[in-house]
């Protein structure tokens, strides 16, 4: 096979016509053509610094220093940095079991949940270490909002389960969490499917439904940051682009990070691309040279389909 | 067809008699244990015929069975089961949410649970020798010549509390109550572990605290099998006699506890509710198990027609709670 690197974007291009989602065209703004030649020297970890600090227009949000993962024994990152830069796509590759999914939950402190869960290194949100004794984890989480792997509604009403974290941190006014419930669920793609039967179960939705009525929940929060685990993994093309256009919409307000399976996806949705393989962080950078160029000969197999 | 296809298609005819086999077998067992029931039923309902009439559910235990009722033990089980409800539900249900929902897998949380299941196989009669030292004697602490009372005055009577307890309805509670909160602390154990992890996270994940996770998200998905399990030990309750006999329940009691033999009484005189919980008492099980022991042959249609009256007691305490469950599953729409 052919192991050019360029193969995705071609076929990238081939795909969609819509210029939009052409990767070439892309917000490619967080390196400049000099910061990719650097990178074919340098190890990553100072590329990802650089490439993210530089960019002046987006300050960085979230910040992983030397993040380190334990289930117990078993650690599942090694010394994972990387920087987020805000109302910005970060996207996160690599194949299943490499730890994306624990990165995603280090960054609301979802991990701690888990019991025998250990980590090092530092999680800073807009400077601060969301362990920092300042930071109520429950707050912290309303900030950096969540859209998980597996959907999982309520079992509750549509409606219910939209309202319920706008419910949960206070909001009792009907008319404000009814126009809360509308927008989340317009946002999503999802309300004109459900707007005839909000006080239906949401667990009657089918599994494409119930993944959109997922990140419209999420919405409803109003968060600073979205972390979504595979959004589109149970949607229909149509869909799923209706999500990319969401997360294309949602990104002049909003820092979100994305974990993906799909490169093409990555490719069109995302400015910063973050390639992880067996809990290494194995190379970062702006999404149009890593995939056009990647440094590290993992990544060009990767994303050239060589493995994962 | 190769040889190995040959094989299989013979093979399919006796597996599918297998299973055929397996379906009567099932089926058997299930008949049989309903044709057991019946003949009970059938059993006890004949003995029982011409003695359960209203004499015998209003009137008072009586030396002569024309006149013997069950009055005294329907209105001291009613109590009993009353005041277990409302000592274990709360420490049940609250211990279970502990336990699983907050408590950090340590090895004295492993420890506390599997003792819990020890204890629910632990027999009756050693909870009733645990009542009488703890609840009954009070470990012999306060036994001044007749014991202390304490007395509360409230509004409409006054209520006083005998220190130690004594043999009365109240101790008997404690314990069917210490007796059965094992049995409700797993099962709602086991109620609130089968609601899935991914909807306490999904609920942590929109900034829930803990309290609103379990109150809004936990708590109505398990409550359906925390009340079967309460039920069930409930029941258990209603049916026990030997912890009773050992904390002291009367066998032959011509009152009914606080002498309130009728709902109006309570009414009437407030006070005879306050007295209730700390008068001496009797229950049905005791009724008829003291009947049993009559060498008259009549006291034998008695105890039957007072197990007929303790069944039905109990197919209607488990309607009704079908019935509140079957309510609280409808607002959760799986
Ligand atoms: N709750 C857990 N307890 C123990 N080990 C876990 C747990 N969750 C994940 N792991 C392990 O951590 C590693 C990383 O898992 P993670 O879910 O982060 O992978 P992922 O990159 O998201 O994979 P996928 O693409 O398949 O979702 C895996 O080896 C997994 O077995
Ligand atoms: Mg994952």
């Amino acid at each position: 096979m052919n192991s050019s690197p360029t193969v995705v974007t071609a076929n990238d291009n081939a795909q969609n016509e819509e210029p939009r989602v052409d990767v070439t065209s892309t917000d490619a703004a967080a390196a400049t053509p000099e910061e990719s030649g650097e990178a074919s020297v340098r190890t990553s970890r100072p590329v990802v610094a650089e490439s993210a600090i530089t960019d002046a227009s987006h300050a960085v949000k979230v910040r992983a220093k030397n993040v380190d993962f334990f289930y117990g024994t078993n650690q599942v990152l090694f010394d994972v940095s990387l920087d987020i830069p805000e109302k910005s796509v970060t996207a996160l590759i690599g194949p299943s079991g490499c730890g994306k999914s624990t990165f995603l939950r280090t960054l609301n402190r979802m991990n701690d949940i888990i019991e025998g869960t250990r980590h090092t290194g530092d999680i800073l949100l807009e400077g601060t270490d969301v362990y920092d004794p300042s930071i109520d984890v429950v707050l912290l989480r309303k900030r950096v909002g969540m859209v998980f792997q597996k959907s999982t509604p309520f079992p509750k009403s549509i409606f219910d389960n939209i309202a319920y974290g706008p419910k949960v941190a206070g909001l009792k006014n009907k008319a404000k969490l009814a126009e809360i419930v509308e927008t989340s669920l317009q946002r999503a793609a999802l309300w004109d499917e459900v707007k005839d039967r909000l006080n239906s179960s949401a667990m009657a939705l089918s599994g494409g439904q119930q993944q959109r009525l997922c990140i419209a929940r999420t919405l409803a929060t109003d968060p600073d940051v979205i972390l979504m685990d595979e959004p589109a993994s149970a949607l229909d093309p149509k869909s799923t682009a209706r999500v990319e256009d969401l997360i294309f919409e949602l990104k002049k307000n909003y820092t979100i990070v994305i974990v993906t399976h799909n490169m093409q996806q990555a490719a069109r949705v995302s400015q910063q691309t973050a390639f992880f393989f067996q809990g290494v962080l194995v190379e970062t950078g702006d999404t149009h040279s890593l995939f056009t160029n990647p440094t590290e000969k993992q990544t060009e197999d990767y994303i050239t389909g060589r493995f994962g | 067809m190769s040889d190995q296809e040959i094989e299989y298609a013979a093979l399919l005819k006796g597996r599918h008699r297998i299973s055929t086999y397996f379906e009567w077998v099932c089926r058997i067992a299930t008949i049989s244990a309903l044709l057991f029931l019946a003949v009970l039923l059938a059993g006890v309902t004949w003995q029982a015929w011409g003695w359960l009439d209203t004499q015998f559910l209003t009137g008072f235990d009586s030396r002569r069975p024309a006149k013997a009722g069950l009055l005294a033990g329907l209105w001291g089980t009613s109590w009993l089961i009353f005041f277990t409800a409302i000592l274990t539900v709360p420490v049940g249900v609250g211990a279970a949410i502990y336990l699983e929902e907050y408590a950090t897998d340590n090895r004295l949380t492993r420890l506390i649970k599997l003792n819990l299941s020890n204890l629910a196989g632990v027999p009756s009669i050693v909870y009733g020798m645990l009542g009488v030292t703890a609840f009954v004697r009070m470990f012999g602490m306060l036994s001044a010549a007749d014991g202390w009372t304490i007395a509360i005055a409230l509004g409409f009577g006054t209520l006083e509390i005998p220190l130690p307890l004594g043999r009365c309805l109240l101790a008997g509670s404690f314990t069917l109550s210490l007796l059965i909160l094992p049995v409700v602390i797993i099962a709602s154990q086991e109620a609130l572990r089968a609601v899935p992890p991914s909807i306490r996270h999904a609920s942590y994940a929109l900034g829930a605290t803990e309290w609103q996770t379990i109150r809004h998200q936990v708590l109505p998905a398990a409550v359906p099998g925390i009340t079967t399990g309460i039920i069930l030990a409930l029941s258990r309750a209603m049916g026990e006699t030997a912890p009773l006999i050992v904390v002291g329940a009367m066998s032959y009691v011509a009152f009914a506890p606080g002498n309130l033999d009728t709902p109006m009484g309570a009414v009437q005189d407030p006070q005879r509710v306050l007295d209730a919980p700390f008068d001496v008492f009797t229950s049905i099980t005791i009724q008829i198990t003291n009947w049993i022991e009559q060498p008259k042959e009549e006291f034998q249609n008695l105890a039957a027609a007072g197990s007929l009256v303790l069944l039905i007691l109990l197919v209607v305490f488990n309607a009704t709670a079908i019935v509140i469950r079957n309510r609280a599953q409808k607002k959760i729409t799986w």
